[in-house]
């Protein structure tokens, strides 16, 4: 069978995204069109201007995804597009386009949920990576453990229950004064920390091992931040960022291998933007190395919002016979594993 | 000039395909605000219908603003895959200038207006020439109701409200004008397809842009700009 090429469009957050893959694991172009300097402006992403700039940017980034590929529309074979979970006028912005130029080529509609998305970024790093394997997924959005049975099926074993473990490094580094996107500065300055320096807690969620809880790691950080100034004591803020990115990490970890044991397998993936963290991928080689588990991770830039880790997905689910029709709609709050 | 034609800026979700001075078809609901699942199925339909293959488009014609953030991208959003995939360009009809044409045979100014909200409408006056062409007479922008009615005092002829607002703020205008209220029927009190075919028709193949230089005219900023200007001109201060 020929090669089957996909033009992917993803727009869940404040990236405007398009690529094109060939069969799931070939990279084919991979064009992102961060607006990460705006939103620093306002401290964290504004979705109407989000979804303002989507609509400006997304017919110059997807012409270059194609133009990039050495490809036109009509060398490929899909249209696929993220429609959720994400913001929804961010989202509807990429499905409404992809469904205008699906329809006017006569192209063949693929919806894709953005976590599967982040898993199937390992496909495109790896070309040697099958299910079944669990995995774990940690973004600004979402934290959670899924075991990948088989290609387009997946279950949940643990997510978080409030902030996901990117928010948490947001509020964090704005409480010390690092302002926005939280994790890459956290990342940077824990260098320069002791990471045992303060105790901060390792929350368990009852009634299930492998969900997640982060707020009340949050306040921790915010009432000793708040401690230490009332009692005049010199805050290091390297310490706090150390000793509060070895709290998450800790649990991050702890609850990966305690799915690992259960399932058995040889194989642990990381995926999303916080899974380009140096400290989380080093803490994830050690305990996967000393279970002799191979652990797979996407590149930094395969980690972060893009499209071409849709179009893996999407390759995926067009082998299994998966097409939307014209009234496919933003879902914000799509859960993984659900089709429409 | 042939056109494929959307407008999502309001409550109405509408469809129309243009060829030479015809409405070959329009498709047009008032149901819900579910746009993003009605439109461009409706548009699919209609071109089945009347044998209408999207490559025969010169342009896409959309509703480009003001009107609701999100369904103004809906439709800018759809326009725009489709201007890509098809290799032309879009014909930008501002929401308010269509509207008129709603009402293209009236003889005194008319007063299109949106609700936008915050105790604000989007409006502009505007009139049809001897000759039948919208002259605009104040350009449309977010303002309260008041002061464009107040503004309104500065034309003599009689007045046609059109549009939403004038639904929304229906006893503010009873209060105001009385038994000298002009309010179109609801066949042509709202946003139509048909009726951007029509000024997209008279603005003609000049004002089509290219596909990635187009984005909705908004006509206000969103609500974390206009904060963080007044913080920085507090800041100022």
């Amino acid at each position: 069978m020929a090669e089957v090429k996909i033009l992917a469009i993803e727009s869940s957050c404040d990236e405007t995204a398009a690529a094109v893959v060939e069969d799931g694991r070939r990279l084919l172009s991979n064009v992102i069109s961060s607006q990460i300097d705006i939103h620093t402006l306002y401290g964290g992403v504004v979705p109407e201007i989000a979804s303002r700039k989507h609509t400006e940017r997304i017919n110059r980034v997807v012409r270059k995804a194609l133009s990039d590929a050495g490809l036109t529309l009509a060398d490929v074979d899909a249209v696929a597009v993220t429609y959720g979970p994400g913001l929804v006028g961010a989202l509807l912005v990429g499905v409404s386009f992809a469904k205008g130029l699906a329809f006017a080529a006569g192209k063949p509609l693929i919806g894709v949920h953005h976590i599967e998305g982040h898993i199937c970024a390992n496909f495109l790093q790896h070309p040697g990576l099958e299910p079944p394997f669990p995995c774990l997924i940690v973004s600004g959005g979402h934290t959670t453990l899924a075991r990948v049975k088989d290609y387009g099926t997946y279950e949940i074993l643990g997510r978080s229950r409030d902030d996901s473990a990117g928010e948490a490094f947001d509020k964090v580094a704005r409480a010390i004064g690092l302002g926005y996107p939280g994790g890459p500065k956290i990342d940077a300055l824990s260098d320069e920390g002791d990471s045992s320096a303060i105790d901060f807690p390792r929350a368990k969620v009852d009634g299930s091992i492998y969900d997640f809880s982060f707020s009340g790691l949050k306040s921790a950080v915010l009432n000793y931040l708040n401690s230490c100034r009332m009692s005049g004591e010199e805050i290091r803020t390297a310490d706090v960022a150390a000793s509060f990115q070895k709290a998450v990490v800790d649990v991050l970890v702890e609850h990966s291998m305690l799915a690992l044991e259960a399932g058995g397998e040889k194989r642990f993936a990381l995926a999303g933007g916080v899974a380009a963290n140096r400290h989380l991928r080093a803490a994830f080689e050690e305990a996967c190395s000393a279970r002799g588990v191979e652990l797979f991770c996407p590149s930094p830039v395969l980690c972060t919002d893009n499209a071409a880790m849709i179009g893996s997905a999407a390759y995926y689910e067009f082998k299994n016979g998966v097409r939307h029709d014209l009234s496919l709609n933003a879902m914000p709050a799509l859960k993984l594993g659900e089709r429409l | 000039m042939k056109l494929i034609a959307l407008d999502s800026s309001g409550n109405v979700a509408a469809v129309a395909i243009f060829a030479d001075g015809r409405i070959l078809g329009e498709y047009r609901i008032d149901h819900k605000t579910t746009h993003s699942q009605t439109l461009l199925p409706m548009l699919s339909e209609l071109c089945g219908r009347v044998d209408f293959a999207p490559a025969e488009a010169d342009a896409i014609a959309v509703a480009s603003g003001p009107g609701s953030f999100t369904g103004l991208r809906i439709g800018a959003a759809a326009a725009k895959g489709m201007a890509e995939a098809l290799g032309i360009g879009i014909l930008p009809v501002p929401t308010l200038e269509a509207l008129c044409y709603c009402a293209d045979e009236w003889k005194g100014v008319i007063c299109p207006l949106l609700d936008a909200r915050r105790s604000q409408v989007y409006s502009g006056i505007y009139r049809f020439s001897e000759e039948g062409s919208l002259q605009t007479l104040v350009p449309g922008e977010a303002l309260p109701l008041g002061e464009q009615l107040e503004r309104l005092e500065a034309y003599p002829e009689e007045c046609l409200f059109l549009g939403d607002g004038s639904d929304a703020y229906r006893g503010a205008l009873e209060e105001r004008f009385g038994n000298k209220l002009h309010i179109a029927r609801p066949h042509r009190r709202y946003q139509s397809a048909a009726a951007v075919c029509m000024r997209a028709g008279e603005l003609g193949r000049g004002a089509i842009i290219k596909a990635e230089d187009f984005a909705p005219e908004y006509l206000r900023r969103s609500q974390a700009e206009r904060e963080r200007e007044e913080r920085l001109k507090g800041e100022q201060a």
